[in-house]
């Protein structure tokens, strides 16, 4: 098997990496580029703790090869916080307890945050069936639902303030949803 | 009571206790940051894989490990002759790490590697040649205590006479157990806990209620495998970093499994992503020691999922009977009960603390429970979230709701009628001191969700449940720092925001502000021994030592404003973040604050730190209600949880937010375990669903919000009254939603888990039985 060179971006910055074909990109990401926030739990796509998102879909990385990243945009929990300012899921996060022991936690931020980008008004519902690809063995999902419902608000809170500083811009419609489990595995 | 001469007595006002701070290692979580088990890299690592037996029970004939060891790139090849046995060493943990001659499970390690990648280590794999001898296997906990059961350990534990025992009869549910003698047995052990007379309290019975339940094994799920780097160095010395619950223990136990003083191994914890008990033993922590020893260079070894699965420990799978005896009025006037728990190829199911908890709940003047520790051909369980308890409670809280329906009571108001108190001896022995299981009765009957109108389909479930808690070795120090923070070293991991928790303890008890105290979880060669993170021990110990280490720096503070003011030390009392004179006659003195005693630290006798070291005891137990509503559809069996409420006695909530999570996460396990998880094995004994897509644990669509009532009953053995509060909460859940689903369709399910084939079954036969 012969090494494979690979010229992506990740989190706006320009990657190359050389990985064997039958490395994943989760793989890539934390054995060659010592990027260990987004986690193995499984290896099989069944955990969603290796979340990041290509080219703004939610995917399990584990399931993505590394040598087919080149030539796309790769989001990652790296990328989520802006230097030391904290992306309001992360402040929630902390603020309700949403991690206990925190393993699954960067796999959830990153699932969240693809989710408010489509829908920043999702029902409980939603919530759960967005982020029923993400596992979590210690908190019983009640204070994580809870910080996605919050963050969602606050971030409407402040969409209408921004808005009603400028009355010329007109409300965007919140794009629909698409099927998750297709997303993640479509990869 | 006082804990010493100077305790005060308990405390009932706080100021930083009780609040819900953000945890100070949560930024570092919620970035990526924080670095788990798999994260750590030795410059110059190899990974290090391990070949698993692919069958149940086999003999090793032959191991080849030749032709891995010629391809290049591999650095090392070891077996169990890499790791010969020491004296003293727990030869059971020896020989789950590494077959010695016999495979005893699908999934035990048999060889590993050592490799320059993955990719080579995983082709050295494939090159060992193993030759096995298939040989008769049993994984069935009722079938391993057969005379004609295959034998794991030929000769180990005597037969067991089941003609002589009183409740034989129930052991084997057959005829032939009380002639039969097998020349050995799978019994490893039997418990018997109880007192009065169950036999003569059952005549005073107007009605009796007995069965059979079975659970099958469910494991810790922790998301995160396990995973460890070893750097063993040519002169002896190692390094170790680890996912653990007991950097101690680890330390401990592979210095005496690989013949090494306790003072060469350092072992680092990582942060933990969950345990829930599962890691509170070795696994590859030896062998990747072994393989770097063998290469002489750094090995990291990280466990797949499916490993995780075949190779590490579930819990035990039980088969149990209860017999409950009652008055018309509801008061419990016997009770009984027989359990069988297998803990995979060794001996150790945690069936003595099922017995200890089954009756725990009650006040009973005739109680006898026998439990029975039997060893089959699965993984060496590994303890669980209040081990042993959930199945008992599963089996008695499923026989009291019944005897509720029996006598048209309300099923919380039969609970509070017999409900264990202050007092009470308990069935496993001791007399409880303060306990809160009435409280929580109560205020699960006061809570709304008790009152909530029922729909068709629908049913409401109650169970309560009883674990413990532990204490034992803690050690803790703490460090004042120049500018008058502080640095708290622990030497129990955090699994949960634990950190937290003794970073407001300090607080309250300098009366200082939370920020001010930064927690580290301290290296084994940091601090003394402490055990292991389990039991539910971590707020109540470490707390504990946590206050005591604070005082013991708070008395040497006030030495250091005592020379400054030149008055005598016992003149000197802390206050609010500040030492001042004890009275007017002590002197007239404006207090000098922890920032400027830190600041002349130096110039008044050098610097200033607290320590203390203690055997604790004095947890108290922690007792729960859990209140759940389910619907069933009768055409497809599936069910939802529409409600559910936990309501616990945490002493003292120290930061309420993670004793919430600490509830709900309990109650959800538990959901798990009585609606889908299931160690599922073929017939040829290997386990047939070994990753997360076919042993389901419940996903965010699955649970609704999981509300919490925080009772607080003060523990008089820990001085801000907490009670540990991990584990109670996968007590209730497995009866909790039988009962609930019994109510909702009249069917009651007695084995577990109550998947939808099951429920659809069971549905049935209530049809043809009515037909
Ligand atoms: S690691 Fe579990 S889904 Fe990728
Ligand atoms: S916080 Fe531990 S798995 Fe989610």
């Amino acid at each position: 098997m012969s090494a494979v060179h690979v010229s992506t971006n990740i989190n706006g910055d320009d990657v190359e990496f050389v990985c064997r074909p039958d490395e994943s990109l989760l793989d890539v990401l934390r054995d060659r580029l010592g990027m260990t926030g987004s986690k193995e739990g499984c290896g099989t796509g069944d955990c969603g703790a290796c979340s990041v998102e290509l080219d703004g879909r939610l995917v399990c990385s584990c399931l993505v090869m590394g040598a087919e990243v080149g030539g796309h945009k790769i989001e990652t929990i790296e990328g989520m916080a802006q230097g030391d300012k904290l992306h309001p899921l992360q402040q929630k996060f902390l603020e309700h307890a949403a991690l206990q022991c925190g393993i699954c936690t960067p796999g959830f931020l990153v699932a969240a945050r693809n989710l408010l980008e489509r829908n920043n008004d999702p029902t409980e519902t939603e919530v759960r069936y967005w982020l029923a690809g993400n596992l979590c063995r210690c908190t019983g999902y009640d204070k994580i639902v809870r910080a996605v419902l919050d963050t969602a608000k606050d971030m409407r809170k402040s969409a209408a303030k921004s808005s009603a500083k400028k009355p010329a811009a007109k409300k965007k419609a919140a794009p629909k949803k698409t099927a998750k489990k297709g997303a993640r595995h479509a990869a | 009571m006082p804990l010493d001469a100077n305790t005060p007595d308990l405390r009932t006002e706080f100021k930083s206790v009780g609040t819900r701070p953000n945890r100070p290692d949560g930024v570092d979580k919620v970035t990526g940051r924080a670095r788990f088990g798999a994260d750590f890299a030795l410059p110059g690592q190899l990974t290090g894989l391990i070949l698993r037996s692919p069958h149940a029970h086999a003999k090793i004939k032959s191991i080849d490990t030749s032709a891995a060891e010629a391809l290049p790139g591999v650095k090392a090849v070891i077996t169990y002759k890499d790791i010969p046995e020491q004296e003293g060493c727990d030869k059971d943990v020896l020989v789950n790490i590494m077959a010695r001659g016999t495979a005893l499970y699908d999934g035990h390690a048999v060889a590993a590697v050592a490799a320059v990648d993955a990719s080579v280590a995983r082709k050295a794999l494939k090159l060992i040649k193993v030759d096995y001898k298939v040989l008769k296997h049993v994984t069935d906990v009722d079938e391993a205590m057969k005379p004609d059961a295959p034998v794991l350990h030929p000769g180990r534990f005597d037969p067991v006479d089941f003609s002589t025992l009183e409740n034989a009869a129930h052991v084997s549910g057959k005829e032939e157990r009380k002639t039969a003698t097998p020349a050995h047995s799978n019994i490893a052990g039997r418990y018997v806990f109880g007192h009065g007379d169950p036999d003569k309290g059952f005549k005073q019975a107007d009605v009796i209620v007995e069965h059979e339940f079975k659970t099958e094994a469910t494991h810790q799920g922790y998301i995160e495998p396990h995973a460890c780097t070893a750097s063993v160095s040519s002169d002896g010395m190692a390094e170790l970093w680890v996912c653990t619950q007991g950097p101690f223990m680890v330390r401990d136990v592979c210095a005496s499994l690989l013949g090494m003083d306790v003072s060469r191994l350092r072992v680092t914890p990582s942060e933990i992503g969950g345990g829930f008990g599962g890691k509170t033993t070795v696994f590859i922590e030896p062998v990747a020691l072994a393989l770097s020893r063998k290469a002489g260079k750094p090995v990291k070894v990280v466990m797949s999922r499916s490993e995780v699965f075949r190779a590490t420990g579930p819990t035990s799978s039980a088969s149990m009977w209860v017999k409950i005896g009652a008055k018309k009025d509801g008061t419990f006037v016997a009770a009984d009960a027989v359990l069988k728990y297998q803990g995979g190829a060794f001996p150790g199911s945690p069936v003595e603390m099922g017995a200890m908890c089954a009756f725990a709940c009650y006040d009973l003047k005739n109680v006898r429970i026998v439990g029975y520790d039997v060893v089959t051909n699965r993984p060496k369980q590994a303890a669980y979230r209040a081990p042993g308890a959930p199945m008992s409670a599963f089996a008695v809280e499923g026989v009291i709701g019944e005897i509720a329906d029996k006598l048209g009571m309300d099923a919380i108001d039969i609970r509070l009628k017999n409900a264990a108190k202050e007092g009470t001896v308990s069935s496993y022995g001791p007399t409880f001191g303060p306990v809160g299981l009435v409280e929580t009765l109560e205020a699960a009957k006061a809570h709304k969700n008790y009152k909530v109108k029922l729909g068709k389909n629908q049913g409401r479930g109650v169970a309560s449940g009883f674990w413990f808690n532990f204490a034992g070795n803690t050690c803790v120090s703490i460090n004042l720092n120049v500018d008058g923070t502080l640095a708290l070293a622990l030497g129990t991991v955090d699994i949960g925001g634990s950190r937290a928790s003794m970073c407001l303890m300090a607080a309250e008890e300098l009366g200082i502000s939370y920020e001010d105290v930064r927690a580290v979880i301290a290296d084994t060669s940091s601090l003394g021994y402490n055990d292991i993170s389990e039991g539910s021990r971590v707020t109540f110990s470490s707390g504990l030592a946590t206050i005591k280490a604070v005082r013991d720096l708070k008395v040497r503070m006030c030495g250091r404003a005592a020379k400054i003011w030149g008055i005598p030390e016992d003149a000197v009392k802390w206050e609010n973040g500040a030492a001042h004179p004890a009275g007017s006659n002590a002197g007239n003195f404006p207090p000098l604050s922890i920032k400027e005693i830190a600041a002349q630290a130096s110039a008044t006798g050098g610097p200033l730190a607290g320590h203390y070291e203690i055997n604790a005891e004095g947890a108290g137990p922690s007792f729960a209600t859990h209140v759940c509503d389910v619907e069933v559809d009768p055409d497809t069996g599936a069910m939802k949880v529409l409600r559910y409420l936990v309501v616990q006695d945490a002493g003292k909530a120290i930061h309420p937010s993670y004793v919430e999570g600490q509830f709900q996460g309990g109650a959800v396990q538990g959901i798990g375990w009585v609606l889908n998880e299931e160690y599922f094995y073929g017939k040829d004994g290997t386990l047939q669903n070994a990753g997360f897509l076919d042993y389901r644990v419940p996903v965010c669509s699955d649970v609704p919000m999981i509300d919490t009532v925080i009772v607080e009953v003060p523990n008089p053995g820990h001085p801000y009254g907490v009670r540990g509060v991990g584990e109670t909460s996968i007590v209730p859940p497995l009866a909790c939603v039988a009962n609930a689903v019994s109510s909702a369709i009249g069917v009651r399910a007695r084995t577990l888990p109550m998947s939808p084939p099951r429920v659809l079954a069971a549905l049935e036969g209530v049809a043809a039985s009515k037909a």
